[in-house]
């Protein structure tokens, strides 16, 4: 017996923001209350659709009832079902936010008119992207993403956001174009782009191969693993702050999904070797993200270098290669999305407050920011992993992996990613207990803006409590199925 | 879920509630902050008095909650958790009502009780650990409630000292870390057991081991302030008065040594320590702990930082009692855990006092302080005196025991430390005592205030005289039902009997 109406809440969860996005901008005067409402009925579908989930198991939905191999096929597994949690989580605390942030008193209004479309229009290529069920729906939805997230870039204006912009969507372009070539050269070998049915049919061959190279690394790219990592930092601090929060929170981890999912369905044979130069640019990634993050001046940098970091961190189970391994990354890139959109909002209240981000200065500002110290310092006890927060399990995962498979030196990696990050947490926290009564000009800094990230803060220090619920939904569908476990 | 399992939840929430509250109230609700403070820490006093009650009479008290797959957010309260939670519930109220009284009319109080609460309540959650994985959150919680409590002040000297404490408790921390996931995948378990649970697995893990054990140690001995850990614990002492009594008594070096204790006796157990061989070495660190910082005390002018290397002392005799493997040793260890902190909190009280009545900070401004303020040098010097060891204070006590186990135990080098490290606490206490009694006081105080006729605030005077008259009777009535040297036996013959 089941509560939950029988419906498509899949199929659901992609008209709804499409449909929310066309009606802002038909409506722009509207936005707010139409934006806000789109997102909690995404929350609701997300709802939904786990529900069908955990009741019924992994589900298949042919739209247009055409089926593979020549229809559109939406499949929801555990994996799929997680990510579509983190985009509505995230989604919804960064729905809030950009209330405040876009329709403050001395905003521009044309800002607001553009963003909530483009935001809408990016979450419906999100959770598409998350239910695809073949490589070529996945080229589209990533392809969509990446211009939804340049445009969003855009938005704050300036040479620097232009720049950042422009750099950001050559990378974005060219990645998805070694994607795309990789597709082909699949298609073209084994005449299908459906993932279960190439699952089958792939076997190692040097076009596997190539195909394998061109779409790893187009992914990698848009992942921005170090040393791809290029044009991240300018682009995240560049943009609006609800934008940072969602480029750094959800679109670096769409094209980290498709690779997950390339890596354990299609090319399950992938050789160890490979594996491990994955790992190890990710170690490389993690202490040159945080060493990087430890010396920028400007606080957004700053956090867009720890996002360098923390992409890192979910490469390292590629070499550990077992099941503890990827729940461990998955829970890393759970928690991160989290933790990062709230220090991303408190940064964006900070450099409102104070009309700078000069992390020297800082002092004058965050005292009188009570409620965004705390949301950041909340976020930055996440973010370097210690209990109880969501990082903790997520790194105490992947050091039990990294001990369990006998390579212990990435659980040493995992230690001194977290101490670099405590020393840039610390350093920017430290400034909250300054004597310095300097008065300056500042802006009053909306609640709604506040409150949004000090809750993202404490849900990312709640995921270290109640870790079991979503590594539950993991398991549905076993999408690691095919590892041996342990 | 029943009374009994939800009980050692509640003795967490009677701080964690209110500091939460407190976070948010504004800077002048004066009234509703102190009520609110108190009435957490006698109601976390009255449901800890069920507690003891309750595990006297084999009651259970366990909350579980699951953290990971297989791995549950345990607490329990075992007898051993019963010693350090008391300790820390009394000592926080007393040291609430001298916080209230020293910070009076001072900025940004909300915060500091906030987190004064908080880092009682990660005390709290150490103590009743019923694993390592939750021993480890609660530790790593308490790093986090303590760095804004030294820092608080917001001098460049605070802020040094602050990192300089984060420095070495992150690090620690991290070994500690690395340590708990080895053991784990290991053992597949990580509940504290009397006598450990590791003495069952394969020989050929004994070499792992005993690495393990060097992390784990050497990430407590970060906070218990062993050699060459030490170096944050002088210089935290910047911080205000009451977090320096807190930090030295209860809260951060003997979340440490309680943790030294656990993973000795409930991880490892004593036996398979002493047969892997880690426990003379340890024996031996906190020797050389014990001398070297009744040393280093001997030359500081700084009162505080006098009393802040007589910690680094004093706190190693737990870790040397527990060490020297034998059954009076550790009486003597598990005693000193409650004995050394209700003395140093004396001893921390008088020191914020002298410096808040009369700006007294150096040892060699202190002459004649006893005229000026009796009752404060009474409490000082009833806790010197326990400190040396002087019969029938608390700290004689502990000595005797750990004198008696060590000849037991055949570790004769034991009793030189002893009466060494004896003799250091008279060569730095005696002189100060002298001074201040004998001495002829100076025309004029640096900074004096005045109280009217009192020497001092009520609220400065009462809590140490409340601690000078425990270390008086934990020494006279060490043997009454319920004192913590019986209960230290009670700990004890539960690691001893077969």
């Amino acid at each position: 017996m089941s509560y939950v109406p029988d419906i498509h809440w899949g199929v659901m969860v992609i008209v709804l923001p499409l449909a929310g996005a066309v009606c802002c901008f038909l409506w722009p005067r509207r936005a707010v209350p139409l934006g806000l409402v789109t997102a909690l009925g995404i929350v609701a579908c997300v709802a939904g659709l786990g529900w069908q989930v955990v009741e019924q198991g992994a589900q298949r939905y042919a739209v247009g009832g055409w089926g593979a191999p020549l229809g559109i096929d939406l499949y929801a597994d555990g994996l799929s079902l997680l990510m579509l949690m983190v985009a509505a989580v995230a989604g919804l605390g960064i729905s809030v936010y950009s209330c405040g942030y876009f329709h403050r008193p001395d905003a521009k209004r044309d800002k607001a008119k553009h963003f909530w479309p483009l935001w809408m229009f990016l979450w419906a290529a999100l959770n598409a992207l998350f239910l695809s069920a073949d490589i070529f729906n996945l080229y589209v939805t990533l392809e969509l993403l990446g211009l939804a997230a340049v445009a969003l870039v855009a938005l704050a204006g300036g040479a620097d956001a232009l720049t950042g912009a422009m750099r950001y969507l050559l990378v974005s372009l060219l990645g998805s174009l070694f994607y795309l070539l990789g597709v082909a050269l699949l298609y073209h070998g084994f005449g299908s782009v459906d993932i279960t049915l190439l699952a089958e049919r792939v076997e190692p061959s040097p076009v596997v191969w190539a195909a394998m190279g061109l779409m790893v690394t187009g992914l990698l790219l848009k992942t921005a693993l170090f040393p791809l990592h290029f044009w991240l930092p300018s682009a995240h601090a560049s943009a609006p702050a609800p934008v940072s929060a969602l480029l750094s929170a959800l679109v670096v981890k769409a094209s980290f999904y498709i690779l997950l999912r390339l890596w354990l369905e299609i090319f399950p044979f992938a050789n160890a070797a490979l594996a491990q130069l994955l790992g190890l640019l990710g170690a490389a990634a993690v202490l040159w993200g945080g060493f990087q993050a430890l010396f920028q001046a400007r606080l957004k940098m700053l956090i867009a270098y720890s996002t360098v970091a923390q992409l890192g961190y979910l490469f390292l189970a590629f070499p550990l290669a077992n099941v503890i391994g990827w729940t461990g990354a998955l829970y890393m890139l759970l928690s991160h999305a989290v933790a990062k959109t709230a220090m991303f909002m408190a940064a964006g209240n900070i450099l409102y407050f104070g009309g700078h981000d000069r992390i020297v200065d800082l002092d004058r500002v965050v005292q009188r920011l009570p409620l965004t110290i705390t949301a950041f310092a909340l976020a930055g006890v996440s973010i370097m992993g210690l209990p109880p927060s969501g990082g903790f399990i997520a790194k105490w995962l992947l050091l039990e992996a990294a001990i369990r498979a006998a390579q212990w030196w990435w659980g040493g990696i995992l230690i001194l990613g977290g101490l670099l990050s405590a020393a840039w947490v610390f350093k920017v926290v430290g400034y909250a207990f300054t004597q310095s009564e300097v008065p300056h000009e500042t802006r009053t800094v909306p609640a709604s803006m506040e409150w949004t990230a000090l809750v993202m803060a404490v849900v990312a220090i709640l995921l270290g409590l109640f870790a079991p619920w979503p590594l539950a939904l993991l398991e549905i569908g076993s999408p690691f199925g095919r590892e041996n476990a342990g | 879920m029943s009374w009994d399992s939800a009980l050692p939840l509640f003795v967490l929430a009677s701080s964690l509630l209110p500091g939460l509250v407190i976070f948010f109230l504004p800077e002048e609700r004066v009234a509703i902050r102190t009520t609110l403070n108190l009435a957490g820490a006698v109601l976390k006093l009255a449901l800890v008095g069920v507690m003891i009650w309750g595990v006297f009479h084999g009651s259970h008290y366990e909350t579980r909650l699951p953290l990971l797959p297989g791995l549950d957010l345990l607490l329990r309260a075992d007898s051993l958790s019963m010693l350090f939670v008391v300790l820390s519930s009394v000592l926080w109220l007393v040291t609430t009502v001298y916080a209230v009284g020293y910070l009076e009319g001072s900025p940004n109080r909300s915060r500091f009780f906030g987190f004064f609460s908080l880092c009682v309540t990660a005390t709290i959650g150490v103590a009743l650990a019923g694993n390592l994985v939750t021993f480890l959150l609660f530790y790593e919680l308490l790093t986090l409630a303590t760095y804004p409590l030294i820092v608080h002040r917001g001098t460049d000297e605070a802020r040094r000292a602050g990192r300089t404490y984060l420095i070495y408790t992150i690090a620690g921390g991290a070994l500690l870390l690395i340590g708990t996931a080895w053991l784990y995948t290991l053992s597949g378990t990580l509940a504290f057991t009397a006598r450990g649970f590791l003495s069952g697995l394969d020989e050929s893990h004994n070499g792992v081991l005993v690495v393990i054990f060097v992390l784990l140690i050497a990430g407590l001995g970060v906070k218990a302030a062993l050699i060459p850990l030490h170096g944050w614990l002088p210089q935290a002492m910047v911080a205000a008065a009451p977090v320096s009594a807190l930090l030295h008594a209860v809260a951060v070096v003997k979340a440490g040594a309680f943790g030294i204790v656990r993973v000795v006796y409930d991880v490892y157990g004593l036996q398979f320590s002493a047969s892997l061989g880690v426990t003379l070495p340890l024996a031996i660190v906190a020797a050389v702990t014990i001398i070297y910082g009744s040393m280093r005390a001997l030359f500081q002018d700084d009162l505080k930082r006098r009393l802040a290397f007589s910690t680094v002392s004093q706190v190693a005799y737990i870790v040397l009692g527990i060490t020297i493997v034998g059954p009076l040793a550790a009486v003597g260890g598990l005693v000193h855990l409650v004995h050394q902190g209700v003395m140093k909190i004396t001893l921390f009280f008088c020191a914020g006092n002298l410096a808040e009545t009369l700006g007294i900070h150096n040892v060699s401004e202190m002459n004649g302080v006893g005229r000026r303020m009796p009752w404060t040098m009474v409490a000082f010097t009833v806790a010197a005196f326990g400190m040396i060891g002087t019969p029938p204070l608390a700290g004689f006590v502990s000595k005797w025991y750990l004198g008696l186990g060590a000849l037991d135990g055949g570790q004769g080098w034991v009793i030189f430390v002893l009466a060494g490290s004896s003799l250091l606490n008279a060569a730095y206490f005696l002189p100060i005592l002298y001074a201040a009694w004998f001495k002829a006081p100076p025309d004029a105080w640096l900074a004096e205030r005045s109280f009217g006729g009192r020497e001092t605030a009520w609220a400065l005077l009462a809590p140490p005289l409340v601690t000078a008259f425990l270390t008086l009777a934990l020494g006279l009535l060490a043997s009454a039902p319920f004192s913590p040297l019986q209960w230290a036996r009670f700990i004890t013959r539960l690691e001893y009997t077969p």
